[in-house]
């Protein structure tokens, strides 16, 4: 029989349900308002009173009105035909809810996010009688440019023999594709759907192993300078209107990854209909296919119920997961993660729990850690490697890093990009502190290179901070040279062109290259008469390299370019 | 038809406590008594008790008031018959007129499906070099003007209002001062724009409470004529005194303040109301510049450090300028691709160059020797400040991008300003 309870008090998102027979925590629960059913999570048990935090506007909800719980814990639907979506915070399809429902966000309106009709032409990776885990493939079904292996459910445990396997064929999510039988004889059916709870990790896989390969974003301050590792993490904090944001679409764009899933959480709208406007335009250049195809869009933007907003980022995470079990670099863009933390801020008030600092639970930081370790390189049973990288921006009040959500993140990320205010607004962009930032990841350039450039910047920032104190005049010829020579770095390398086609994305290789040839530019000491002349020269080598940095790979242009930085330098009196 | 209760339980706030078992979330009551009437919203429910706010406060409010629920949320009308007309923070006609109730529409409906949306891509010209130049508004961009009281933050409003080609225009006023109601009625009603503007006016003198439904208010309209394929701009003017009013109903609430006496929703409150700027797949659009001024000028005040994580930019003004740092337009790229080929290199190569006039600057006050390039930056910055910066320039884009490099070229040679070099075989002038 359901099991129903009755609300009796209701606080914005939410509501407190007395109940009869034993509930579950974080089971999924409907308050019904007349005919429609508002999906909320169970989020505190107090003696025979639920707690439940409403995902929806909780307008005309009243006392008495009826609840229905289910037993079951926040789901997502996983199997083929997640690539290329755009889902809000509880897997509804947008599109479809759109042409269901029209400009607005009904509440109220559930839809299935894998399409029921959908063939999938199925072929078998296994025999009857063979033994297989949780995680093993049954077998694939092709989607966009990979193969998806259909799995074990996550949530079997031990071992279970395979009692029989369809044909290959086309067959739809819901169709059953094989029978599994566990160690106590109990029989299971498998289709290509399954339903997994979104707070708990997926497990299936032999171990995790550190993050060692880099992610390549083709950003060459941070594939340079703070590289971030397949499977690691990674935050972006930073003021706003510092460039997290761009910086993040640009990953998503760029990435050298199998799949990308970009969680929307608690921004603007219109940066994610940019992306799910533009992607399927842009054609990926590893597969050719459209970059949509590995793409998916979880958004919760700021206008959108906050009670979701939690669930949003675990229901990426939770796909994120999915296709790392079949091996595959998944990259997971969080921005930003501080409205999901303001999120769980309000709730924890609603709850009147004792606030730590800037109100913010005290369980802020375990719940950020818990989030981060979700990413990760894992080796699958059957040997294949998948990852996933968590990249998170951060929102601090005021600019500020101490504040309390910065500071968790710090505490569990392997790679720190921090903008500042200072280089967006003098638009050095992406305003990537270069002497702030680091990174515990290894990159794409010569380790040596960048202690030197490392040095460089920081020379260069040095004798900056002391010609403000006795001015140009007052510093030696060669402090200024080592100056202009940080700030030609900055211009020519550690900037870049977000905008422009080519200068926009720059490969590994192509950062390889012309790092270390600008690293052979400013190595070799060279005499100038005077400061004027020092800086002239700097000014114009900016100029040329950046037009090379407009030229594309393996083209002549890219080599009359080269040459051309090579032989001003040579004019100059350097030995390159 | 609806029950009357007679007896308030409790007073405190703006928030009254009613015994009831039939009221539901966010529902709309009158509330009576012999020396007056305000509407009042269920803000919680609580076993067999209803926790509303009044409107007008509750100053002067018998606890045997009676209370009579009305079985719908607040609402505001949503007809034509708005044009030309003025309403206070309670939907009230402020302006003599007959009050209206034709096509009510719900306060705070649903928000727009994401996938509706589409990119805007209007550029909206103004005719301001650190606008159209360095910062272009688009269609559809919801923009704060960050301003440090006694600015001519009304005055930019006013002139972007008039300039902005738009069908209609909606004013939210919160704590308005009167007689900038009247100047800014009297600048619309100048050019002729009254008549396509309806005004949502709470001043400094009205109940707090009623500031807090005026942006509600101006966008649920603005929506319902964007939707009616109109090209609405909403203009707002104070958003700080709109988050004062909010943080003073959370603390006699007795809320947990996060931040300087703020409460902890205050970006997911602010946020609401500004997404709901939109550009419609197959409708209008909304177009929202809010005034946001800044106590002690400092950004990383909640208010404006909320508003700038929220809005798609912000236009800093200061000293009668608009700064071009902390200004930003983040629509910008999405129109500045297609003016003209130079737009972008010289909206980024001048804003740089500016920055390092600034430190010249320093350098100076420090009394340091400068060096020939410093004298060029001095002479590019006063430069900048005179033929761009002032807010009397009044420029086509065109126009000012060439000032731009005429302004360039009588400061700089052609190597030194890290432009491409194939814009400067093209756009650099003759030495004059
Ligand atoms: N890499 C970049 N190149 C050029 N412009 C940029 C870049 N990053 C940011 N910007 C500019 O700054 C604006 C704000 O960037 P955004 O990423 O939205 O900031 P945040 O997310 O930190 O608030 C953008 O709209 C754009 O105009
Ligand atoms: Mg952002």
């Amino acid at each position: 029989m359901a099991n129903v309870g009755r609300i009796v008090s209701i606080s914005g998102s939410l509501i407190t349900a007395a109940f009869e027979q034993p509930v579950v925590q974080n089971e999924v629960a409907y308050a019904r308002l007349h005919d429609l059913r508002l999906k909320s999570e169970l989020i505190r048990v107090r003696g025979r009173y639920a707690d439940l935090q409403v995902f929806e506007d909780t307008a005309g909800l009243y006392v008495g009105a009826r609840v229905e719980f289910t037993g079951e814990l926040l789901s997502v639907e996983l199997g083929p035909g997640l690539l290329g979506q755009v889902v809000d915070g509880l897997q509804n399809p947008l599109p479809a809810l759109a042409e269901a429902s029209g400009y607005f966000l009904p509440r109220g309106k559930y839809l299935e996010p894998l399409d029921r009709e959908q063939r999938w032409s199925f072929t078998p990776g296994v025999r009857e009688g063979d033994t297989v885990f949780a995680g093993d493939a049954l077998g694939t079904v092709p989607e966009s440019e990979f193969e998806h292996r259909i799995m074990v459910p996550f949530g079997l445990a031990g071992a279970w023999t395979v009692r029989s396997v369809v044909a290959a064929g086309s067959y739809t999510v819901e169709e059953v594709v094989a029978t599994l039988e566990g160690a106590k004889g109990q029989s299971v059916e498998v289709s290509m759907l399954q339903r997994w709870p979104v707070k708990v990790p997926i497990r299936a896989y032999r171990e995790r192993l550190r993050p060692s390969e880099p992610l390549v974003t083709k950003v060459r301050i941070v594939d340079t300078l703070c590289p971030v590792a397949r499977g690691g993490g990674a935050c972006i904090p930073g003021p706003f209107g510092a460039g997290k944001t761009v910086l993040q679409q640009l990953m998503s764009r760029h990435a050298e990854v199998d799949v990308v899933i970009v969680a929307a959480c608690g921004e603007r709208a219109g940066e994610v209909v940019e992306t799910l406007r533009e992607f399927p335009e842009l054609t990926d250049p590893r597969t050719g296919r459209s970059l949509m195809e590995r793409t998916v869009i979880v958004c919760n933007t700021s206008s959108m119920p906050v009670a979701a907003r939690e669930a949003s980022v675990y229901t990426a995470v939770t796909l994120a997961e999915y296709y790392r079990q079949m091996g595959l670099q998944v990259l997971l863009l969080a921005d930003s993660t501080s409205r999901w933390a303001q999120a769980l801020r309000e709730v924890s008030g609603r709850l009147e729990e004792i606030p730590g600092e800037e109100a913010f639970p005290a369980y802020l930081e375990s719940v950020v850690a818990a989030f981060y370790e979700r990413g990760g390189t894992v080796r699958l049973r059957d040997g294949s490697e998948g990852s996933v990288t968590v990249i998170g921006t951060v929102s601090p009040a005021g600019g500020n890093l101490e504040e309390p959500v910065t500071q968790a993140t710090l505490k569990v990320v392997g790679a720190f990009l921090g903008l500042s205010r200072e280089r967006s607004d003098a638009r050095r962009y992406p305003a990537i502190d270069p002497l702030e930032s680091w990174s515990h990841y290894g990159g794409v350039v010569d380790a040596a290179d960048v202690s030197f450039a490392q040095r460089l910047l920081r020379d260069g920032n040095e004798v900056a901070q002391m010609m403000k104190v006795v001015g140009e005049e007052g510093t030696a010829l060669e402090d200024v040279v080592r100056y202009l020579q940080a700030e030609f770095l900055d211009a020519s390398y550690l900037q870049q062109d977000a905008f422009d086609a080519v200068d926009g994305a720059s490969g590994a290789e192509r950062q390889a290259l012309v790092f270390g040839d600008l690293v052979r530019v400013l190595r070799p000491p060279l005499a100038f008469d005077d400061k004027d002349a020092a800086r002239r020269f700097y000014q114009y080598l900016t100029q040329v390299t950046k037009d090379w940095n407009r030229a594309p790979w393996q083209t002549p242009e890219f080599e009359a370019g080269r040459e051309q930085v090579r032989t001003l330098v040579r004019e100059a009196g350097g030995d390159v | 038809m609806y029950k009357t209760y007679v007896r308030l339980e409790r007073v405190t706030g703006s928030v009254v406590a009613v015994k009831t078992n039939d009221a539901a979330n966010r529902e709309l009551a009158l509330i009576t008594w012999p020396g007056g009437s305000s509407l009042a919203q269920v803000v919680r429910l609580e076993a067999d008790r209803a926790y509303l706010q009044v409107f007008a406060g509750v100053r002067g409010l018998p606890t045997d008031a009676r209370v009579r629920f009305l079985g719908r949320p607040m609402q505001v009308p949503g007809s034509d018959a708005l044009l030309g007309r003025i309403f206070d923070g309670a939907g009230r006609p402020r302006d003599g007129g007959p009050s209206l109730d034709e096509e009510m529409i719900d306060l705070a409906g649903p928000s727009v499906n994401p996938a509706k949306r589409i990119i805007p891509r209007t550029m909206v010209r103004t005719g301001i070099p650190m606008i159209d130049v360095f910062n272009s508004l688009v269609e559809s961009q919801k923009l704060p003007i960050f301003s440090v009281p006694g600015e001519p933050y009304l005055e930019l409003l006013a002139r972007l209002a008039l300039q902005a080609e738009v069908d209609r225009i909606v004013l939210g006023g919160m704590g308005l001062k009167h007689d900038d109601f009247l100047y800014f009625r009297d600048t619309l009603d100048g050019a002729g724009a009254l008549t396509r503007t309806v005004g949502f006016i709470h001043t400094a003198a009205d109940p707090t409470v009623e500031c807090l439904l005026v942006p509600d208010m101006a966008l649920a309209v603005a929506e319902r004529f964007a939707l009616r394929n109109e090209r609405v701009l909403v203009l707002l003017s104070d958003m700080t005194n709109y988050a004062d009013a909010m943080k003073e109903v959370a603390i006699t609430m007795e809320q947990i303040p996060s931040n300087r006496g703020y409460p902890g929703d205050l970006y997911t409150q602010l946020a609401s109301r500004y997404e709901r700027a939109v550009d419609f797949d197959d409708a209008g659009s909304i177009t929202i510049l809010a005034v946001t001024t800044m106590p002690g000028d400092d950004v990383t005040h909640p208010v404006p450090d909320n508003t700038g994580y929220i809005t798609e930019g912000q236009l800093y003004l200061r000293g009668g300028r608009i700064e071009p740092f902390g200004s930003l337009s983040r629509l910008k790229q999405l129109v500045n691709g297609d003016t003209r080929d130079d737009h972008r290199a010289i909206m980024n190569t001048m804003i740089q160059l500016y920055a390092a006039y600034r430190e010249t600057l320093e350098k100076r006050a420090m009394g340091f020797r400068m060096s020939e390039w410093d004298g060029q930056l001095l002479r590019y910055g006063e430069g900048f400040e005179a033929r761009l910066m002032d807010l009397d320039v009044d420029l086509p884009l065109e126009a000012a991008l060439d000032a731009g490099w005429r302004l360039l070229a009588d400061c700089f040679e052609r190597t030194q300003t890290g432009l491409p070099s194939a814009l400067v075989e093209r756009h650099w002038p003759e030495p004059a």
